[in-house]
């Protein structure tokens, strides 16, 4: 047999048995199940043309399952399974006319019209069935070949469904709307729902007590509003609520005398309509609903409690929002206004936030709703006697008894609005269109008290200052909320001489005993923010005048934290120390900081940590630290055998670290000194990546073999370039490739590389596959220039490894390559249909259960299990 | 009396006493007063800015001029700390009563009283400082010694003998258990948390309940947990030993204290933790016993040097029944209750009498060392911080809270080791107290006035005080409270043969009186009706009829007894109906006068009381007198 024989069944035998037969490893992975799957599927590509008519197989397994839905002794084990149904039947409809589809499988029918019979049928296959009927109503011409039986109104009329018992189960109610909701798509629908009283039912419905169903009836409501007014307003143009169609009257009068109404709920249920009319629907009509709709929503105003704070901001920033109002003066800057005045702080924040997210608001407005939102600050200073040093904080004095008293009412209100006011400042701060002038200096000074009174050392002059301070001690949520936007004010243009007030405050935070895990965490982060954001001042210190001295404090701390007994502490002080580490490596202040204390002999102790979390920042942290020269001992070139330490050291927890973590962790660090060329690895780059590679090859853990294999990757790359075919590049003219010189083609070709990568490719773990699979095709790419030149012979090299990767596919791991040529090595790729193996491994785990055949055989399996266990019973 | 602390700052003001000769504290310069008079050279040494008395050092006593102990009948104790000036009382004031505590706070408090015996007397000091005690004297020096109070009572250490003796007087008891003083009141000791056998008391009477809350903690330690519900109803809740440091949080006190542990050991240096024998380094070993194999401190020793160290382990593991569920649960597997019998096992832990003997051989460093005394005057401490002073790779942590560690630290100055403050107190802090408070709804507080109101160095701490309705009664040193209770009803019971012969009358739903004819015996406040003794049977002798007579009150016919009130509308009415007429009717401050102008008679009509005043007129007085008791019940 010829070399090119061999190849040819090489390449069917790859094609064919691709992926491996199930061994026992591939049956404990779901994952190579699934490819084992998707090889003995063989027609599965399905799913490629989803708009496609019913199958035939599908249509001849749909009789039998419309009979199990329909026998009551049958009952469907899985709510799940028919929610795939109906969405298949969503997509087969969207695709194909309903009509023909009922016409062609009348089971659908004989199944509508047996759920009609109530006795007969389980909550759930009514849901199905009501919201099935719905799916084909959806079209106009099956809307009236169903309604030919008066099937529809069965299902949804006053005299149908609703007056059964099965109407007091939720998901029957739920049903109904959604089968309703589809239903409502054409004129025909609109008279269905007037003449069968639907709307009435939906009325009553927003109040349901499950808020599934009363959310879906307000949706309802709107989509029902929104139909009826589609055709009026394409005739006439915004005309007046009066000349609205009959349906829409209906809808507008019910929610105009639910506004009225004294009951909350009810005007909820109101606002909640109108906030969804005004999401969803921006035609003209919408207007003339606010005209009409906005005096009784002012009125809601003048009640003494407002009712429905929160679905009144809603309504309002929906409003707000809508395209159609954004020129128009229609009041509502006026009623936003006088809502901001009158909510409680904590339900204005939120109104007061999405204002200022508005681009087309009023300016007066705007400097109304910050001040809102300043106001629980501004408190806090006021409380605290610190005046503010810029102005705008205290502009908005309104209100500022009714926030005082929100933060003097309980502990757990003051924590509330101050923690949503933080946040919601937080999530202004970056935004372009943000208030201007912005008071950084005020909300720097406001912070920094705020997380003085939680840690105790405010010294506030008022009494509100003393309850303040009472109340915030050791308060971990407002700590939280006020170090994240101490972070975020960190992006922005401080006084100078506030900063030393904020590292004050921070610091005071990293040494405090009684800061819990999280905040400090936080703290790190806020803290790591100031200083990467502070401004480098030119002349003999790289830093100002503040870092060094802050330096010189943090280091203690932060080697405290380091030796703490919680876990989370350390590893938040090791992500810190790493992160400070690789902007400010090269920094003199930083280093002489660094190098005058312990922390980088601790953080070498903390490589042996009993928490894996722990010992993979470890890990990461010493490599940033040797990466930079900053490993104390490193620095010294008397001590070479300290780098080797540091890299047999990794390399023992790569190959002897019992959790995942800290070896990924290795792998990331020995790829990153790979891409940067560390002094290490550059020393012999081949034998380091064979080595780390042949530990990583034996990891049980597939994403430490995944990192592995982007390590070859990296190290491909610098043998042989970047890959091509960047689909976003523009191709440029193509030079011709250099040829490879043959010792690089003998390193690129040496047995511990291609093997870890062939064995990769058989990996029972997808992604692993699929990684090995891109780096075969970018060496086979690489080297196919070179290879094309070269004939391969029969050799007993192309024999072993043919007979290798057998073994392989067949589960064997054990045995080796050997030492093929280069050239036979080459052969192998060239015959792989790697492209075609990509292809199967991207397709999900899953697909072949999402086929509608799979799930309807898989429906009626469930049947016959079902009757096989109640057989066992007898 | 409610507990016998012993005010141990007091030692402050005195040098320590070394236990290896110290040429540093030796040849400390003698203090002179600023005219150059060096008469008190001998008595008062200088060190870095501060005087110090160099003699034996000195303990302030409680309070014994504002009562005669000798009339104390029972002395209650909270916990072993509070024990600790139990035998001045007992041996010097003619104490002759009984005190209460439960068997681990006897046997640990025993162990702290000799363990501070032995660290005095095995340090013998000739020299015995008496001259500036004198009060013209004490005037002209210098801070704190100027202001130091009551010095003239300060005392000497005890001696183990005193010590014997004192603890002799104690009755252990129980939790829950319920203990009759005198008849008068019943004390029951409750699991207060706080130590190994400590204990809140229950002072009740059969209407009145008094608790006294001491030290207790609501933290999860090793201690039984503290029982609230059996404060609950409480009169009066006397509330006293609350944490000393309301702003450290114990949890990040440990975290403080191991993190700053191995911060030293790492870089070399030894730790010196100055504490009590039990207690809270139960807790720390059994943190320690975590956190070394993960700090990578297991090679590193730890010693726990006392005079009692070893009983002090071994105590700790034999009284289960005191600790908390998961301790005591262990017991049953059986392993030992706390952790550190494996440090000892696995010589992570090697405990010694006194750094002399083994412990010397033993010795390795870097180390840690856990030993007393916390105040630093006295005790193997001394010694370490001689040693290790120098260096600023050592470091003392301070867990215990009862000193300032400023002071403390005060003759060691100049001080190159570091020290870290880490004072450890489980003890409730306000939050917890308020807590407990709601919980356990008293009808009136009373504590010291320093919990009612924020500590003076934190003035705007509102939190830091105690916030209850209504307001907190506060008292200082010395103070005489008057608790805000009267003691109005006494149960009394009733023999049985008795109560059989009363017949009750239901003079409303629900509510039957009856006449009791007994004689009320009273004994050791335990009062009893018993029946009358039978009138003596006319044919005994005539000397014991007298006898008779004398002893038992005549027993008349009992005239029945009235109740009810007069409506004086309707008592005018049957008067004007039986005759009388030309009636006059007078409201008085205490009731009505019915004046009956013609016949001259007054009818006085009073909420207890009817008086009819009328001339010699027997007649019209019984006719007067059954109209009036018609309007009257009788039983």
């Amino acid at each position: 047999m010829d070399g090119q024989t061999r190849l040819g069944m090489l390449h069917r035998l790859l094609v064919l048995f691709w992926p491996p037969p199930q061994t026992e490893s591939v049956i404990l992975s779901p994952l190579s199940f699934s490819i084992y799957r998707g090889h003995k599927i063989q027609h599965s590509d399905w799913h490629k043309e989803p708009l496609r008519i019913m199958d035939p197989e599908c249509s001849r397994l749909l009789p039998a399952l419309c009979a199990v839905l329909a026998d009551p002794r049958q009952p469907v084990a899985d709510d799940t399974c028919l929610e795939k149904l109906l969405d298949w039947f969503k997509k087969v409809t969207e695709a194909e006319s309903s009509l023909l589809l009922l016409q062609e499988n009348p089971c659908l029918v004989e199944l509508l019209s047996h759920v009609l019979r109530p006795q007969d049928v389980s909550p759930r296959v009514l849901s199905f069935s009501l919201r099935l009927a719905g799916t084909f109503a959806a079209q106009e011409d099956c809307f009236q070949y169903l309604q030919q039986g008066d099937l529809l109104l069965g299902l949804f009329g006053e005299a149908g469904t609703l007056g059964w018992a099965a109407w007091n189960v939720p998901t029957v109610r739920s049903g109904w709307i959604q089968g309703l909701s589809s239903l409502a798509q054409h004129p025909s629908a609109l008279h269905f729902l007037a003449d069968s009283g639907a709307v009435d039912t939906v009325f009553s419905l927003q109040g349901d007590p499950s808020l599934f169903v009363a959310s879906a009836a307000s949706q309802l409501l709107v989509h029902i509003l929104a139909l009826s007014m589609h055709g009026e307003a394409v005739e006439h143009h915004s005309p007046q609520g009066s000349a609205w169609p009959t349906c829409a009257q209906k809808i507008v009068g019910h929610v105009e005398e639910s506004l009225r109404s004294t009951a909350a709920p009810q005007v909820t249920q109101a606002l909640n309509v109108l906030t969804t009319t005004f999401g969803r629907c921006h035609s003209p009509w919408t207007e003339v609903l606010w005209e009409q709709l906005s005096p009784l929503v002012a009125c809601l105003l003048e009640r003494d409690p407002i009712p429905a704070g929160h679905s009144l901001v809603d309504l309002l920033l929906s409003v707000a929002r809508s395209p159609v109002f954004s020129s128009a003066d229609c009041g509502l800057w006026e009623t936003v206004a006088q809502t901001l005045s009158r909510l409680s702080p904590t339900q204005a924040g939120p109104l007061a936030l999405g204002t200022l997210k508005l681009q087309h608001c009023p300016q007066a407005l705007r400097t109304q709703a910050f001040g809102i939102l300043l106001q629980p600050l501004a408190c806090v200073l006021k409380a605290t006697t610190q005046a503010p040093t810029s102005p705008g904080l205290l502009d908005g004095t309104l209100g500022g008894s009714m926030t005082v008293d929100a933060l003097l009412s309980s502990k757990s209100a003051c924590a509330g609005l101050l923690c949503q006011t933080l946040a919601q400042l937080e999530e202004l701060h970056p935004l372009p269109h943000r208030p201007s002038p912005w008071p950084q200096a005020s909300l720097l000074e406001a912070v920094v008290t705020i997380l003085q009174l939680c840690d105790g050392s405010a010294a506030p002059g008022s009494s509100v200052g003393g309850r303040l301070c009472g109340t915030l001690a050791g308060c971990v949520r407002v700590q939280r909320a006020a170090l994240d936007f101490l972070g975020t004010l960190s992006q922005g243009t401080s006084p100078q001489e506030l900063v030393p007030q904020v590292f004050a405050v921070l610091l005071e935070y990293l040494e405090s005993p009684d800061s819990s895990p999280t905040v400090l965490k936080k703290a790190f982060q806020a803290t790591l923010g100031w200083l990467l954001s502070s401004p480098k001042t030119p002349g003999c210190s790289d830093f100002g005048p503040h870092i060094p001295l802050f330096l010189g404090e943090l280091f203690p701390v932060l080697q405290k934290r380091l030796c703490s007994p919680c876990w989370e502490v350390r590893d938040s002080a090791l992500e810190f120390f790493t992160n400070l580490s690789r902007h400010w490596g090269g920094q003199a202040d930083f280093r002489q900081a660094l190098f005058s204390s312990e922390a980088p002999t601790l953080t070498q102790q903390l490589l042996r940590d009993p928490e894996s979390y722990v010992r993979a920042s470890a890990v990461t942290a010493m490599a940033q630290l040797s990466s930079q020269g900053l490993h104390a001992t490193l620095a010294s070139p008397e001590h070479p055998e300290a780098e080797q330490g540091l890299l047999r050291e990794f390399l023992n927890i790569l190959s002897a670290d019992s959790e995942g973590f800290p070896r990924r962790a290795v792998v990331q660090v020995f790829t990153q000194w790979l891409r940067d060329g560390h002094a290490e690895v550059a020393r012999d780059t081949e034998q380091f990546v064979a080595t780390v590679l042949q530990v990583v090859s034996q990891d049980l853990d597939w994403e430490v073999r995944v990192q592995g294999l982007e390590l070859a990757q990296v190290f491909l790359t610098q043998k042989l370039g970047q890959p091509g075919h960047c689909p976003y590049t523009v191709a440029l003219p193509e030079a011709p490739l250099p040829r490879l010189r043959p010792e690089v083609l003998r390193t690129l070709c040496q047995p511990w590389l291609l093997e870890f990568a062939f064995r990769a490719l058989f990996d029972c773990d997808r992604p692993v596959a699929q990684k090995a699979c891109n780096l075969l095709l970018f060496l086979r790419d690489k080297t196919a220039p070179y290879a094309g030149t070269q004939e391969t012979g029969d050799s007993p090299h192309l024999d072993s490894m043919e007979a290798a990767l057998q073994r392989w596919q067949a589960g064997e791991q054990g045995q080796p390559l050997g030492d093929p040529e280069p050239e036979a090595m080459l052969a192998v790729l060239r015959s792989l249909d790697l492209e075609g193996l990509q292809g199967r491994l991207a397709e999900s785990s899953d697909h072949v259960e999402k086929s509608p055949q799979s799930l309807l055989q898989d429906m009626l399996a469930t049947v016959d299990i079902l009757e096989e266990n109640e057989a066992d019973c007898y | 009396m409610l507990d016998c602390g012993l005010d141990m700052t007091s030692t402050l003001n005195f040098l320590p006493l070394p236990l290896v000769q110290s040429p540093r504290l030796s040849n400390l310069p003698g203090w002179s007063l600023k005219d150059g008079n060096a008469f008190l050279d001998k008595e008062l040494k200088e060190c870095s800015g501060h005087v110090f008395v160099d003699s034996v050092p000195e303990f302030c006593l409680p309070e014994t001029e504002l009562i005669d102990l000798s009339t104390v009948d029972v002395i209650l104790i909270s916990n072993y700390h509070c024990m600790m000036a139990l035998p001045y009382i007992t041996e010097h004031t003619g104490f002759t009563g009984t005190v209460y505590a439960t068997e681990p706070t006897v046997q640990i408090g025993r162990l702290l009283m000799e363990e501070l015996v032995n660290f005095i007397e095995r340090v013998p000091k000739a020299q015995s400082a008496s001259l500036w005690k004198n009060k013209d004297i004490q005037r002209l020096l210098p801070s704190p010694l100027k202001d130091a109070v009551e010095v003239s009572t300060w005392r000497r250490c005890y001696t183990m003998q005193e010590v014997n003796s004192a603890l002799s007087k104690i009755q252990l008891v129980g939790y829950s258990q319920k203990i009759e003083l005198f008849g008068a009141v019943q004390v029951t000791p409750l699991s207060s948390g706080y130590a190994l056998g400590s204990s809140n008391w229950i002072i009740q009477s059969h209407y009145e309940k008094v608790s006294y809350v001491s030290g207790s903690s609501l933290l999860t330690t090793h201690p039984q947990p503290m029982d609230q519900a059996s404060l609950k109803n409480s009169d009066v809740l006397v509330l006293t030993g609350l944490t000393q440091i309301p702003t450290a949080n114990p949890d990040g006190m440990v975290g403080e204290f191991c993190s700053n542990l191995a911060l030293t050991v790492r870089n070399g240096g030894n730790v010196l933790v100055p504490c009590y024998p039990s207690g809270v380094i139960y807790d720390l070993l059994e943190c320690l016993y975590q956190y070394i194999d993960s700090a990578g401190l297991s090679n590193i020793p730890f010693y726990f040097i006392s005079p009692v160290a070893n009983s002090s382990l071994e105590f700790s593991q034999i009284f289960a029944e005191w600790l908390c569920h998961n301790k005591q649960s262990k017991v049953y597997l059986p392993e030992p209750p706390f952790p550190h019998a494996e440090l000892i096992q696995t010589n992570k832990l090697k405990h010694y009498p006194s750094i002399h003997g083994d412990f010397s051989n033993d010795f390795r460093q870097p180390c840690v060392v856990f030993t007393g005394h916390p105040s630093l005057r006295f005790g193997d401490v001394v010694h370490f911080m001689e040693l290790w002073g120098k260096s600023s790779l050592n470091t003392v942590i301070f867990t215990e809270p009862d000193f300032s560690y400023l002071e403390a630290l005060a003759p060691y100055q100049p001080l190159a080791m570091k020290c870290i403050y880490c004072p450890i107190d489980t003890r409730l802090n306000f939050i917890q107290v308020s807590k407990l408070l709601k919980e356990v709804q008293p009808l009136h507080v009373v504590c010291p006035e320093q919990y009612t109101q924020p500590p003076p160095a934190q003035s705007h701490r509102m939190d830091l005080m105690i916030d209850c309705q209504p307001p907190a009664m506060s008292y200082r040193r010395a103070d005489v409270l008057a608790l805000p209770f009267k003691r109005r009803y006494e149960k009394i019971e009733i023999m049985p043969e008795l109560a059989d012969s009363l017949v009750p009358m239901e003079i409303k739903p629900g509510i039957s009186l009856a006449t009791v004819s007994a004689v009320l015996h009273t004994k050791d406040n335990k009062h009893v009706l018993q029946p009358p003794p039978r009138p003596a049977q006319p044919t005994s002798g005539k000397k014991r009829k007298q006898r008779v007579s004398e002893d038992v009150p005549d027993c008349q016919v009992l005239k029945p007894l009235l109740s009810g009130s007069i409506p004086v509308e309707q008592f005018v009415q049957t008067l004007e109906k039986h005759g009388f007429s030309d009636i006059k009717v007078e409201d008085t401050a205490k009731g009505h006068i019915v004046l009956l102008q013609e016949a001259e008679t007054l009818i006085q009509i009073e909420e207890d009381s009817t008086h009819i005043i009328c001339d010699n007129d027997e007649m019209l007085r019984v006719r007067l007198r059954d109209l009036v008791l018609k309007f009257l019940q009788k039983f």
